[in-house]
């Protein structure tokens, strides 16, 4: 996929978020030398080639409220991965769900998904949830509730919604 | 923070418009005036609710590397690793959990192979094992912080 110097300089630009302004492109654009239409046409087209994931409100979860969060590992058989990873994605409280390696012996799970709450008895009845379907029934998981946060500032160029 | 910045959060948390007067066209949908949304959105900056307004990206689609990764890291010098860790520009965030693998964190760098030296680097400052958790599929959900 091919981002252009100009695209990273436009996304360079837009990090630390957009102005707060009428006119929010051209205030970017102005500081990158570039038209408004221009800003508006680049920007467009990364969203569409999914270089952009979503341009939107940055939410701070923690600050918010949501002050418990559950990272929640199973070691699913790899024949059974895809429709478990499906299954748990489609509950309304798991915030994301990835398929990742394992590493025996010390970490045998192959898929993770996140459940952020208000509080940890919500979590742990909605993980309680998770653990009563039919499907997950007998797979080992583990609950990983967050103790602390050291550092939450995205990475430069490459924010992500990674964990 | 009341029903309408409610409103304002569930619904521009998925997207907003890339054209010449965003504020505008998301107040339209929302019934605001352009003028309204726009200090609405900078009280809930200035509160802390909103970090701030800006694009996701997807790292691989910018040619950029990230992974997750763990570590099991001793009680007692925890704090020390965990201030190797975040020294590094390449670390987006890091959560202490609970677990024998206790520390959780996200690498991000602009160029693919910069993953693997970031977190050799990583192992060799602090002497622990890191495991390496690349995402390998990702299972679409909506966004869901809802208020």
């Amino acid at each position: 996929m091919m981002v252009d110097e100009d695209d990273r300089r436009l996304l360079a630009a837009l990090q630390d978020g957009l102005p707060q302004v009428p006119h929010p492109f051209a205030a970017v654009a102005a500081r990158l030398e570039l038209d408004e239409a221009a800003v508006i046409a680049r920007l467009s087209a990364l969203v569409e080639r999914g270089v952009v994931k979503r341009c939107g409100l940055v939410v701070r979860h923690h600050e918010l409220g949501w002050r418990a969060n559950a990272m929640v590992v199973w070691d699913v058989p790899d024949d059974r991965v895809d429709a478990a990873g499906r299954l748990l994605a489609g509950h309304p409280f798991v915030t994301l769900c990835y398929r990742r390696p394992r590493h025996p012996p010390a970490w045998p799970y192959n898929l993770f998904c996140m459940i952020h709450g208000r509080d940890r008895a919500t979590v742990e009845a909605q993980i309680g949830l998770l653990c009563a379907l039919e499907d997950m029934a007998g797979v080992s998981h583990a609950v990983l509730f967050s103790r602390r946060r050291f550092k939450q500032c995205g990475a430069r160029l490459a924010r992500s919604e990674a964990a | 923070m009341d029903q309408t910045d409610r409103r304002i959060i569930n619904a521009l948390q998925g997207g907003f418009p890339v054209s010449e007067r965003p504020f505008g066209d998301a107040g339209r949908a929302l019934g605001l005036e352009e003028e309204e949304l726009i200090g609405r959105i900078r009280g809930l900056v200035e509160a802390g609710a909103l970090s701030r307004f800006a694009p996701m990206y997807h790292a691989e689609r910018l040619g950029g590397g990230l992974t997750l990764a763990a570590m099991a890291v001793p009680e007692e010098c925890f704090d020390t690793v965990a201030a190797l860790v975040n020294a590094h520009p390449e670390i987006a965030h890091n959560y202490a959990r609970a677990h024998a693998l206790n520390m959780w964190f996200v690498v991000a760098t602009e160029r693919p192979e910069d993953v693997a030296r970031v977190l050799a680097v990583i192992a060799a400052e602090t002497g622990l094992e890191v495991y390496d958790m690349p995402k390998r599929e990702e299972f679409f959900i909506g966004l869901r912080f809802e208020v």
